[in-house]
């Protein structure tokens, strides 16, 4: 079914009563064209663009839990392309305009509200580093912008007057294509429309180890037996590791807690999205008025999704330092997911040691944005065995070549 | 917050310290040059879920590298 102003219309009368289900709860077939290991918003887009793009007709998407139930359930949603690397900056920049789309690509409203980004300035190094930035954002047409600091604050009115601060601020970017999402309905509208051309999204259906024969993938083996299938792709996030042992091999990934918090809703007062770099601390508000606050990810290893108190007490202590404003309001909610942080910080998008499976992992702090175009470059990689042109840096091999791509743009970055 | 026995200076809070991850197994002279096997040596992890051993630095204190077990799964730290 087509969502639009006449079926809405149409299910109003009936007290939306006999709205269709968004997607089927298929049965596990013994054998699939592809498995996608993972029901989060990578998974599930790349199972969209394998059926769109690339006609392959039996594709299972497997989940433990629920889908979307992972990192894509638990992160602050900023969509964004000012990273460091100019690969990076591209691949990213591509996500966005994907983004712009969406909503009308999958017929489903993403509530892509591209607000903009203001980073604040408060280091001379910082401020070297973000016009360099600006440079070569240009040049690959990323409108990216420097604001004194009087700009910045007719721009964002709650940010406090020039005040005797230990790091005050210097300068500004601006990032205007920069926006937010809601991340369910990423995860609910690429589940929809995958449905819609046939791929099974089995949930509460856990992969536990993948068969291989000699170098080659054979299949997965589940919570409800034995799947046989040439191609596997790995969209597991904080998971990684565990999969890769079954398979063989070691991935340069740890899992850490990276956490968020919400504050009791306001009147809108931030139309923007917040960073604040020197701090790892960022914050937008929501539509429905909550502060949605990030810090930095946790300084070690952990699979206990819970986030460490240090965290938030120096989140909320860049962010008060700059918006005193906020000092009484009170946080509502705290929760935090485990994420799959690279070595170098950038994502592994790439084939495996194995022949057939396929990786899309270690998105760390960031992979929301990547979702729309890291579905389309898993895709191409799952279907053509070669990498596609936008995610050539995203390869394993990086590693064996000497060649990590490190990023200090995300928030996960706090040595 | 964590609270890490510093075998110098005692209990003290995690945001002293700096984690310096599980051990890493060192190359011997034989791996030389061979960059896959480099690559396994100095980035890939076992990423433990369960009771690990790790590094952990004591940056604001006598700043004295030691050892711990710590369970990934419950951050409690192991005897
Ligand atoms: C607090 C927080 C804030 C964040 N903020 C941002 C942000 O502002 N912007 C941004 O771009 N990114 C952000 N991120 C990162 C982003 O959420 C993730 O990178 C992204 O959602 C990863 O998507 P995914 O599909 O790879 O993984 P997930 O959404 O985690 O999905 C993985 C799925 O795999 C399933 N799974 C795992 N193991 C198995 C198995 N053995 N068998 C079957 N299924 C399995 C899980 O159940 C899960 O549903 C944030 C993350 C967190 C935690
Ligand atoms: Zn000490």
């Amino acid at each position: 079914m087509r969502y639009s102003i006449l079926s809405l219309a149409r299910n109003a009368l009936s007290g939306h009563a006999h709205w269709p289900r968004a997607w089927r709860d298929p049965p596990l077939q013994p054998a699939y064209d592809a498995v996608i290991v993972g029901a989060g918003g990578h998974g599930l887009a790349t199972a969209y663009h394998l059926a769109r793009d690339h006609g392959l007709s039996r594709i299972a998407v497997l989940d433990k839990g629920w889908l979307g139930g992972g990192n894509t359930a638990r992160n602050t949603v900023t969509i964004r392309a000012n990273y460091l690397r100019e690969p990076s900056m591209r691949f990213y920049a591509a996500g966005i305009r994907l983004w712009e789309e969406l909503s009308r690509t999958l017929n489903y409203n993403v509530m892509f509200s591209q607000r903009g980004q203001i980073d604040l300035i408060q280091t001379w190094a910082k401020l070297r580093d973000v016009k360099r930035r600006q440079a070569a954002l240009r040049l690959i047409g990323v409108p990216f912008e420097i604001l004194t600091p009087a700009q910045a604050r007719e721009r964002l009115p709650l940010l406090a007057p020039e005040a005797p601060v230990r790091l005050p601020v210097l300068a500004a970017s601006w990032h205007p294509t920069a926006g937010v999402a809601r991340h369910d309905a990423v995860a609910w509208g690429y589940a929809r429309a995958a449905d819609a051309m046939g791929v099974d999204i089995v949930q509460n259906c856990e992969v536990r180890s993948i068969r291989r024969e000699g170098d080659r993938v054979i299949g997965v083996e589940t919570a409800r037996g034995f799947v046989a299938t040439p191609r596997v792709a790995m969209c597991v996030s904080a998971h990684a590791g565990d999969l890769a042992a079954t398979a063989g091999f070691r991935l340069p990934i740890e899992t850490v807690p990276l956490q968020a918090f919400v504050s009791e809703p306001l009147k809108p007062m931030l139309d923007v999205i917040v960073n604040i770099p020197q701090f790892a601390t960022y914050f937008s508000q929501s539509d429905k008025g909550e502060l949605v606050i990030g810090g930095g990810a946790d300084a070690y290893p952990s699979y206990a999704a819970r986030g460490s108190f240090a965290v938030i007490e120096e989140a909320v202590a860049a962010m008060l330092s700059l918006f005193p404003a906020l000092k009484r309001v009170r946080m509502l909610r705290q929760w935090a997911g485990s994420i799959d942080l690279c070595h170098d910080i950038t994502p592994i998008l790439s084939p495996a040691p194995v022949a057939g499976l396929s990786l899309s992992v270690g998105w760390g702090s960031g992979g929301f944005k990547a979702i729309p175009i890291g579905g389309v470059a898993l895709a191409h990689l799952v279907a053509t065995g070669a990498p596609h042109p936008l995610a050539e840096h995203l390869l394993l091999s990086r590693f064996a070549k000497g060649r990590p791509l490190f990023e200090t743009a995300g928030a996960s970055n706090r040595l | 917050m964590l609270v890490i026995a510093c075998p110098f200076c005692g209990p003290r809070a995690e945001n002293e310290f700096l984690c310096g991850g599980e051990p890493v197994r060192r190359p011997d002279a034989a791996t030389g040059a061979d960059g896959a096997a480099l690559a396994e040596l100095l980035y890939a992890r076992d990423n433990v879920r369960g009771p690990q051993d790790e590094f952990w630095w004591h940056k604001h204190g006598c700043r004295a590298w030691f050892r711990i077990r710590r369970d990934t799964r419950d951050n409690r730290i192991l005897p």
